[in-house]
């Protein structure tokens, strides 16, 4: 049977857990008004961002736990309390070890306790106002759960010898254990460690005083701990730091001996007791342990040489440093931490250093780079740094490209990487995003951009000689696409290998229907990240051959569980599925007649406006941070990189807005509709009748749970009128930008701009939601949502995209085309795979019931295929060619 | 009454499933949740559950009873948002005590319709605002909601599942663990100042995602150390993740509790559009492992689970015996 110690037990983000084994425990003692003139002086300037660094760096420096303490009579000390530790939280490196709440006054002590969600300890209470007020204060920190410090203090006054400290600390132990009910092991006395050395010699004793009590305390109440003030015993040689570490080194050897558990020390500054110069170590070992200190003649000696030796004063390391190594740290460092201030300079010194300008980018710009790669690799450095990093390439790249033409000099030989996305998709974002990181990670990269036919990116593979093809996609039609340039790749009987990325794509669908078509490797590339790893696997001979042998095992596992799974999840038929369709009282349902009869075009649409809806949440995602929004913002590991990108996409949200760099235009229709108790609505457009086909859940559930489909949501026809609408939104404009920002190099503003144009556009898409339901259908007139409600999709009605869950059948965006005359209205053209161009356009349907929702139809039978070809007169294969991403 | 704690030395106990799952299902109107009371009220109120123990006591009670008869032994009360804290979003912060005192009556009612023994947990959730947490991005200091607000709401809920007649508080749903801090505060002065006996305390964490932690930072084991104070009857972990993803976290807490352990996840993650579509036999399976590996006291189901769920759950673990607690040593 297990078993539980009672250790004391404390916790910030982190727990610390003080165990026998666990030696000393180092509390930071920096950041106390009292004890630190730069900490107070920082406080009451209101400086708090300076004041965290100082708790930071006692972090860095090893402390286990920090004290805080605001008692300073130009301070509000609750106030100071409050906002110093609700700052703390927000500093993960900080707020992970616990905190020691340190006040002479109680209600600081209980203000501080009011913003610590760990165990803290509370620094301190005692019995000098008497046994009642101890008991109070006692139980008040125990609801808090904290570990409190017992000052050896009474009413009688401070203990100074060893009996008067023990006594007073056994009365405590006895009042909080069994008055209170604290637990043993969560009380800490604080004997009080006295300054030694003063020249008065009633004070020489009170470093052995202090040790034996501890001692003694331990003995009598082994569960409980001993703690204390270390840096007070050498008080009196303030201004001497090399004689106080002696000083505090030397007692800490003896305390800690006796049994002192923790204490307050100077994480930063504490020498190691064998490095002490052996005279030093000697005089201390006196005056600590009152040895050969008659007449005061150890303390004496102490003092002599105290004055001999001059106080070392800590030197700041200024920010600039770095600029004083040579020209490769240099480099180096910039690429790291993306500065471009110096970059020209510093690459320009690198072309007169090197024999050969090419050099320079395979030595110290690779190196450089080969950091940032390691860095990022090790999880150190996040994806907005590492394109930062790209941009600092660049720069100095371009800087030495005319010296490199000048020497007509062949482009290095490094393997070639060759991306596209596939015929029919116009997506790239993310595939932009992986061209920057093999970029940096020195693999050249050829990309030949959007929409490109299987035939083209195998005969450019041929003609570069490319080490590997990498295809990109974001709607599902770009699947079976990936798995036709698969088909063709070994038709054609090449060898090199395939990666598969972008956002539809799966590790599943890549395992189950791409890499049975092409034996010479096909992965799945999860995230920009993965794909460095990826790349260099691939291109490795030695491990070229393991790698894809575990890759693919890795898919033969996961084939297994795909045919496994599919077992899992039984299918109901089409018949069945039909008659547990949802079904609304339409018998009393009053739609709201449209107040816009038909079709209506939106031009320049105020960007202002539209931005006002931005949903941040994917644009993290798009930047591949993980996390969701805002609590990204204060992420452990992302978060500083996470505000500091989300403040340079406001600015750059700013200069878009105020520079019209978009052209926002919009087209929506309602018109009358019904529904044919299955899944087919009718929809009376000016022109004339459309039906419009949707698809049913197949896929058993639940009892009592309805199969799902669009068609549920109008009224059929037998009940009574109905209406529906629909709508196309797209941004014009940004490939200008991309391609300005391409032009300079600066990839890091390329991303941005088309991560802001998708945020623009479903921010459009909500915009007209809006106004949808507030004015121009007019349903939900009373509606009162704030943005951020609005964003979180609370209104009533949807608003489902062809190709997206609800409608997964690309091919009814043609008859949303028509409806609305999109291409002549707004100019958004359709693929041949029905992707919309530009890429930031979205279109869907508007259903305005309120009990309307989204849901995704799933997988589907063959008997509803069948149907649901015949309903639009397609082929079987054709139905199965776009609906496959559904069907088996 | 049978004590609580001599049924956990006997046996898994089972706590029941989702409530909202199952007022959804119920598909009510503004309406339903208005009732005759509120029909005039100035503000919608259909999303506003807690609402329904007083105008749909008759829903409430039955859904208790569809979980009493799938084999719960812990019933929730439908208090997760009755505080004047979250009421507030409805303008209905006056109502706060009077809706924790008309919930547990409806679990109650519940039990002794059904006629078997079992234990209501006054449900106490997490708020709409959160103390270690700023809701201002540019200013991290900053504090929607202090910690006395909290603790004084939380006061007044305790107060209303007390005089209700709740067997058992539970914080549940924790992801920021000052706000349990607080509730803790709140209940222990609440029973110290009305020289009330306490009742039993289960305290049930929320891990967020795959880093193991709260979403306030905490990891589990800090979590734990942060709330020990309040003597659990139990220490748990409930919502966010599915059975399958609980798993290491509910491993890793049975190694370090020294109270009993509760573990009620959701019905595996949601899919793109929030829904739960675990079956029951699926989760059924994963919390039948736990038990045979002795993680468990208590088990039962969060977000979309349904009665199936809890029936799949209490007859897959019948058959283990619950986890022994730790020798507590009170040696170094």
């Amino acid at each position: 049977m297990s078993t539980i110690k009672p250790f004391l037990r404390l916790s910030g983000l982190e727990p610390l857990i003080v165990r026998p084994e666990t030696n000393f425990v180092n509390i930071g003692e920096r950041t106390n008004v009292t004890g630190s003139k730069k900490f107070a002086r920082l406080v009451r300037e209101g400086n708090y961002e300076e004041a965290l660094s100082v708790a930071r760096q006692q972090v860095e420096n090893g402390a286990q736990v920090i004290d805080v303490n605001m008692d300073d009579a130009l301070l509000d000390g609750v106030t100071a309390m409050t906002t110093f530790l609700n700052l703390v939280q927000a500093e993960p490196d900080i707020a992970k070890i616990p905190i020691m709440i340190d006040s002479s006054k109680f209600e600081i002590l209980e203000a501080g306790l009011k913003c610590v969600q760990g165990k803290c300890i509370v620094n301190s209470i005692s019995m000098k106002e008497g046994e009642e007020k101890f008991i109070e204060q006692a139980f008040i920190c125990k609801s808090f759960g904290a570990a409190v410090i017992v000052m050896a203090f009474d009413e009688q006054g401070q203990a100074d010898t060893k009996e008067r400290k023990v006594e007073i600390c056994k009365r405590a132990y006895e009042i909080l254990t069994k008055k209170v009910g604290f637990n043993p092991q969560d009380i800490i006395f604080d004997p009080n460690i006295f300054a030694i050395a003063t020249g008065i010699e009633e004070h020489n004793n009170y470093a052995v005083d202090f040790i034996e009590a501890t001692k003694e305390i331990k003995r009598l109440m082994p569960l409980a701990k001993v703690s204390g003030g270390v840096s007070n015993v050498s008080f009196s040689f303030r201004g001497n730091d090399h004689v106080r570490e002696a000083i505090h080194s030397v007692f800490l050897l003896h305390a800690i001996e006796a049994g002192m558990d923790m204490g307050i020390v100077n994480a930063g500054q504490l020498v190691v007791y064998d490095e002490i110069e052996p005279e030093l170590r000697t005089l201390c070992e006196n005056v600590i342990m009152n040895k050969n200190n008659d007449d005061n003649s150890a303390t004496e000696s102490l003092i002599i040489f105290a004055d001999k030796v001059k106080s070392k004063g800590k030197e700041n390391i200024k920010d600039e440093t770095w600029r004083q190594g040579t020209v490769e740290e240099r480099l180096t460092h910039s690429l790291v931490n993306g500065i471009t201030d110096y970059i020209d300079l510093d690459t320009e010194e690198a072309r007169l250093k090197y024999p050969k300008p090419l050099q320079v980018i395979e030595g110290p710009l690779m190196d450089g780079m080969n950091v940032v790669g390691d860095l990022f690799g090790a999880g150190k450095m996040f994806l907005p740094q590492v394109v930062k990093s790209a941009r600092v390439m660049k720069k100095s790249v371009a800087w030495l490209q005319p010296y490199i033409e000048a020497e007509k000099k062949e482009a290095s030989n490094a393997p070639l990487v060759l991306l596209a996305t596939v015929k029919g998709d116009v997506h790239d974002i993310g595939k932009n995003i992986v061209g920057v990181v093999l970029g940096c990670n020195g693999y050249t990269v050829k990309d030949l951009g959007v929409m490109v036919p299987a035939d083209k990116i195998l005969d450019e593979a041929i003609a570069h000689n490319a080490a590997i093809i990498g295809l990109s996609g974001l709607i599902t039609p770009s699947l079976d696409e990936m798995v036709h340039v698969a088909d063709e790749m070994k038709r054609r009987n090449m060898n090199l290998p395939l990666l598969i990325g972008g956002a539809t794509t799966s590790r599943t669908h890549t395992a189950v229907r791409i890499a049975p078509k092409y034996d010479n490797g096909v992965v799945h590339v999860l995230d920009a990240s993965r794909s460095v790893t990826v790349v260099s696997n691939l291109l490795n001979n030695d491990q070229k051959k393991i790698f894809l042998e575990n890759i693919e095992n890795e898919y033969e596992k996961v084939r297994e569980q795909f045919l496994k799974k599919r077992g899992t999840k039984p299918l109901i038929t089409y018949d069945e599925a039909l008659k547990i369709k949802e079904n609304f009282d339409w018998a009393n349902y009053k739609p709201t007649e449209p107040r816009v009869n038909g079709v209506q075009v939106f031009k320049n649409v105020d960007l202002g406006e539209i931005a006002r809806f931005i949903d941040w949440g994917p644009f993290f995602i798009g930047w591949e941070m993980p996390g969701h929004f805002p609590t990204v913002l204060d992420d452990e590991k992302f978060g500083t990189e996470a505000r500091k990108l989300h403040s340079d996409a406001l600015a750059l949200v700013d200069k878009i807005v105020a520079g019209k760099w978009f052209r926002a235009d919009a087209v929506v229709g309602y018109w009358p509709a019904n529904s044919n108790n299955k899944d087919t609505i009718t929809v009376q457009v000016k022109e004339g009748p459309v039906q419009l086909e949707s698809l049913r859940q197949q896929l058993k559930k639940a009892a009592n749970q309805p199969s799902y489909s669009l068609a549920d949501f109008v009224r059929p026809a037998d009940m009574g009128k109905d209406y529906m609408g629909a709508f196309a939104v797209t941004i014009h404009g940004a490939q200008e930008h991309i391609l300005r920002f391409a032009k300079e190099n600066d990839e890091f503003n390329k991303i941005m701009v088309q991560i802001l144009a998708d945020r623009f556009v479903e921010a459009f898409a909500e915009y007209m939601h809006y106004k949808t339901r507030k004015e121009l259908w007019g349903y939900s007139a009373g509606e009162t949502l704030s943005n951020d409600e609005i964003i979180k999709e609370k209104y009533t009605g949807i608003r489902p995209a062809p190709g997206y869950p609800a409608c997964p059948d690309h091919t009814e965006k043609r008859k949303l085309f028509k409806m609305l005359h999109v291409t002549e209205n707004i100019g958004i053209e359709l693929t041949e795979s029905l992707a919309m161009s530009p890429p930031a356009s979205v279109c869907g349907w508007y259903f305005a019931h309120p009990g309307s929702h989204y849901f995704g139809v799933g997988r589907i039978d063959k008997d509803q295929l069948a149907d649901f070809a015949t309903r639009k007169g397609m082929t079987l294969d054709e139905a199965t060619k776009w609906l496959s991403p559904i069907l088996d | 009454m049978a004590n609580i704690t001599d049924e956990l030395k006997k046996r898994i106990l089972i706590i029941d499933g989702a409530m909202g799952t199952m007022i959804q299902q119920r598909k009510l109107n503004e309406q339903d949740y208005r009732g005759e009371r509120f029909k005039n009220w100035h503000k919608d109120v259909k999303g506003n559950n807690d609402l329904l123990s007083i105008t749909r006591p008759d829903i409430i009670t039955e859904i208790h009873k569809e979980y009493l008869d799938a084999g719960a032994d812990i019933i929730e009360t439908n208090t997760f948002s009755s505080t004047s804290i979250a009421q507030a979003d409805y303008d209905m912060q006056e109502l706060a005590y009077e809706l924790n005192v008309a919930a547990v009556k409806c679990a109650r009612k519940a039990i002794s319709q059904s006629g078997k023994t079992a234990w209501v947990a006054g449900a106490i959730g997490p708020l709409n605002k959160t103390l270690s947490l700023s809701p201002d991005v540019n200013n991290p200091g900053f504090r929607a909601v202090s910690f006395d607000e909290v603790a004084q709401a939380y006061t007044e809920q305790i107060k209303g599942l007390t005089d209700g007649g709740a067997d058992l508080l539970l914080i549940e749903t924790i992801f920021d663990t000052l706000n349990a801090k607080a509730a803790i505060y709140a209940a222990k002065n609440y029973f110290r100042k009305n020289n009330i006996p306490e009742l039993p305390i289960m305290i049930s964490g929320t891990i967020t995602d795959a880093s193991g932690r709260t979403l306030s930072g905490q990891t589990l084991e800090a979590f734990y150390i942060s709330v020990m104070h309040a003597n659990p009857l139990s220490i748990g972990l409930n919502c966010a993740l599915g059975a399958k993803e609980m798993r290491p976290h509910i491993q890793e807490l049975s190694n370090i509790a020294a109270c009993y352990t509760s573990a009620y996840p959701n019905a595996g993650l949601p899919n793109a559009f929030g829904e739960y579509d675990e079956q029951p036999h699926e989760t059924a399976h994963i919390v039948e492992e736990w038990a045979k590996d002795g993680y468990l006291n208590i088990v039962g189901g969060c977000c979309g689970t349904t009665p199936d769920h809890i029936k799949h759950i209490a007859e897959n673990v019948s058959k283990y015996a619950p986890r022994q607690l730790p020798v507590l040593e009170e040696t170094l």
